[in-house]
């Protein structure tokens, strides 16, 4: 099990006044599973997600990553658990704007200490397997939405991470290109890849083969569309 | 950290006018310290070029009566100084570095006339053989004493420069003669400093050290001495050392031998070094003194310019929020985050520096050019100057870079 949260509360205090947003939630991830998270906004999905990558901690729950409970972590731990284990897809990309596609990617080699020859040689193939090897040299200012969000997504797997975190990956986009992030997303799961999207469109949610529903900071499983179908027919 | 400076190149170009204004109070801080060395440095090289580098390395021990030197004239034969015998002599020439040395005998004397000219303030020197050697001076023109000279109390004179031209005006001086104390003396030659010595009057401290030299020196035999003074008189030493670092420390020892046979009741009495060295220093200080108040202004306006640093740093962070959020969501350690922005402020003031430097060397070029003091560029004094700004940007760069660090990313990443 690659993720593995039980009974995740967490509350944020607003003047005095305790704001519970998620509450008692429960999910486990298979290694090479694709999940969506899929709630309306303000339901918690954001801050499930900080919590799933690491950045932020529950009030109280267990959470394990890949065998590891990370809430003993220490800050640099964590750090490098993110390094290693995690690539972050958000909804703006944030992308370095004066740098190229090339050098974004290769942001977090640099950090894991990758020498310079091989951090290119290790951006490029990511960058090649986002379909992006001949915009290497671009700005971001010179690249689409949709191909921003794909060489967002080179960067977050150029470390090879356990886990792909996506929040709202299309939620910026327009709809053929939002198709193209989710094909990608199709592919690097075919290749073995677990991805964790969070959408509040249930089209997009759709691609995933599981479905969770997140409201008002409560978690349950979906049933799929398909099998409804199925029932039906 | 190759890394670090090349984005902050990249930062610092993408903000060319920005980071120009904050590097200013650096500049002008830098270039202000490197012209005020390069000027002292220069006006101490010349001082002691001046002074001690003019290559005959002698050192002069006369007689003081406290802090003036005995004056003959007006105080007579002072009880318990003995005349410098072989004795003596010899104690001197065994000193360490000592390569030579001669007594001889000086008075200041007013009474020097050539027909009606006469040389204000010149002084009279009895001397033997071995003095012009000792000094390193060389005959010019006519001849040196003789044996015969001495041995026959001959009444004959060898002039320098400035008492020749003092005296004749142009006139040539060979054959002639002058009177000392209504004595007529017949001059036979000119002396000169086999090297010389031209000192570069620069100021009022400049003036006074060469003033006694340029007065004007008129020499004769030691013998013929108490024809128109006294026998017995109290004489002054010169010494020849071997190299200029050994001068004061010679100079010294030999003022002490002569002072263990000095036997006067007046303890103010005593032989002393003309410590050329000491005089250096002296002056060197005095410029340094009135400097090191500019220097202090200089390292304040580099104080204000690592404000100027810490306040656009703290700008950055606030600006670059989301890019830190994003940098630590992928990975970076707050040591990456720290690393980069003590960096590039780093970067920046050294760059600060760079200018600094150069529009120093500028501003001391001008200012040679200008008010024709001497400037040297001291080569230690830029490096050191582009270390400490350095040193300026790491250390104003600790407080916006530690809260780039600390920042949390979520709040970092949520901010559009
Ligand atoms: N730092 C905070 N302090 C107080 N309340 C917070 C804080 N962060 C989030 N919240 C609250 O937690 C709730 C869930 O926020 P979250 O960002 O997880 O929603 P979301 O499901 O991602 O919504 P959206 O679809 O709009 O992104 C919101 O009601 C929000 O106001
Ligand atoms: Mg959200």
């Amino acid at each position: 099990m690659i993720l593995d949260l039980q009974h995740i509360f967490k509350d944020y205090n607003q003047d005095k006044l305790v704001v519970p947003v998620l509450k008692d939630v429960n999910l486990q991830v298979e290694e090479g599973e694709y999940v969506a998270i899929m709630g309306p906004s303000g339901s918690g999905k954001t801050t499930l997600m900080n919590i799933i990558g690491c950045l932020d901690r529950p009030t109280s729950g267990a959470f394990e990553l890949a065998g590891t409970d990370i809430l003993t972590l220490k800050d640099k731990e964590l750090s490098n658990v993110r390094l290693n284990s995690i690539g972050f897809v958000f909804q703006s990309f944030h992308l370095m704007p004066k740098e190229t596609a090339l050098e974004n990617v290769s942001l977090p080699l640099s950090y894991a200490g990758v020498k310079k020859k091989e951090r290119k040689e290790r951006a490029l193939k990511a960058l090649t397997r986002v379909g992006l090897e001949d915009r290497a040299t671009f700005m971001p200012t010179q690249l689409s939405g949709g191909q921003k969000q794909r060489v967002a997504i080179a960067r977050a797997m150029v470390n090879n991470p356990k886990i792909l975190l996506a929040d709202e990956p299309t939620g910026a986009l327009d709809s053929k290109s939002g198709a193209q992030i989710m094909e990608l997303f199709q592919k690097l799961n075919d290749e073995g890849v677990t991805i964790v999207m969070i959408t509040h469109d249930s089209n997009i949610a759709s691609h995933a083969k599981k479905v969770y529903n997140i409201i008002d900071g409560e978690i349950s499983q979906a049933v799929k569309k398909e099998e409804t179908h199925e029932e039906e027919n | 950290m190759l890394e670090n400076i090349r984005l902050s190149f990249k930062g610092i170009w993408s903000h060319k006018m920005r980071s120009f204004l904050t590097m200013l109070g650096i500049i002008i801080g830098i270039a202000a310290i490197i012209a005020i060395v390069s000027t002292i440095k220069g006006t101490n090289e010349q001082i002691k070029e001046n002074l001690i580098g003019s290559g005959d390395n002698t050192v002069e021990i006369s007689l003081y009566q406290g802090d003036w030197t005995y004056e003959m004239g007006y105080e007579g034969i002072p009880a318990g100084v003995p005349v410098i015998n072989s004795q003596m002599m010899e104690e001197i020439k065994n000193i360490d570095h000592v390569v030579g040395a001669s007594a001889y005998l000086s008075r200041q004397e007013y009474e020097v006339y050539h027909l009606n000219t006469s040389i204000s303030g010149g002084n009279v020197l009895g001397v033997d053989n071995s003095y012009f050697s000792t000094c390193n001076y060389i005959i010019r023109r006519g001849r040196g004493f003789s044996q015969k000279d001495y041995s026959q109390f001959r009444k004959v004179a060898l002039l320098d420069k400035d008492s020749s031209d003092a005296l004749f005006q142009g006139e040539d001086p060979l054959g002639k003669t002058i009177e000392i104390k209504k004595e007529p003396f017949v001059v036979v030659g000119i002396v000169e400093k086999s090297k010389i010595f031209e000192p570069t009057i620069n100021s009022i401290e400049d003036y006074y050290t060469y003033s006694q030299d340029a007065s004007g020196k008129i020499y004769i035999p030691n013998t013929t001495w108490p024809i128109i003074y006294q026998f017995d008189e109290p004489q002054n030493l010169v010494i020849e050392v071997e190299s200029t670092d050994d001068m004061t420390n010679a100079g010294k020892s030999a003022a002490d031998i002569l002072n263990s046979y000095v036997s006067s009741s007046d303890e103010t009495l005593k032989y002393k070094a003309e410590d050329l060295l000491e005089q250096a220093k002296q002056i060197q200080q005095l410029s340094q003194s009135t400097n090191s108040m500019l220097i202090w202004i200089a390292g304040i306006s580099l104080i204000v310019g690592g404000i100027g640093v810490m306040n656009i740093m703290l700008v950055s962070v606030t600006e670059r929020t989301q890019e830190i959020g994003l940098k630590k969501a992928i990975g970076a350690k707050k040591s990456n985050i720290l690393g980069q922005f003590l960096t590039e402020a780093a970067v920046l003031t050294s760059m600060g520096g760079i200018m600094g430097v150069i529009s120093g060397i500028i501003l001391a070029e001008v200012i040679s050019r200008l008010s024709e003091m001497p400037v040297a560029i001291s080569v230690p004094a830029a490096v050191g100057a582009v270390v400490f700004s350095m040193a300026i940007g790491i250390v104003f760069g600790v407080f916006p870079s530690y809260k780039a660090a600390a920042l949390d990313p979520i709040e970092a990443l949520r901010r559009e």
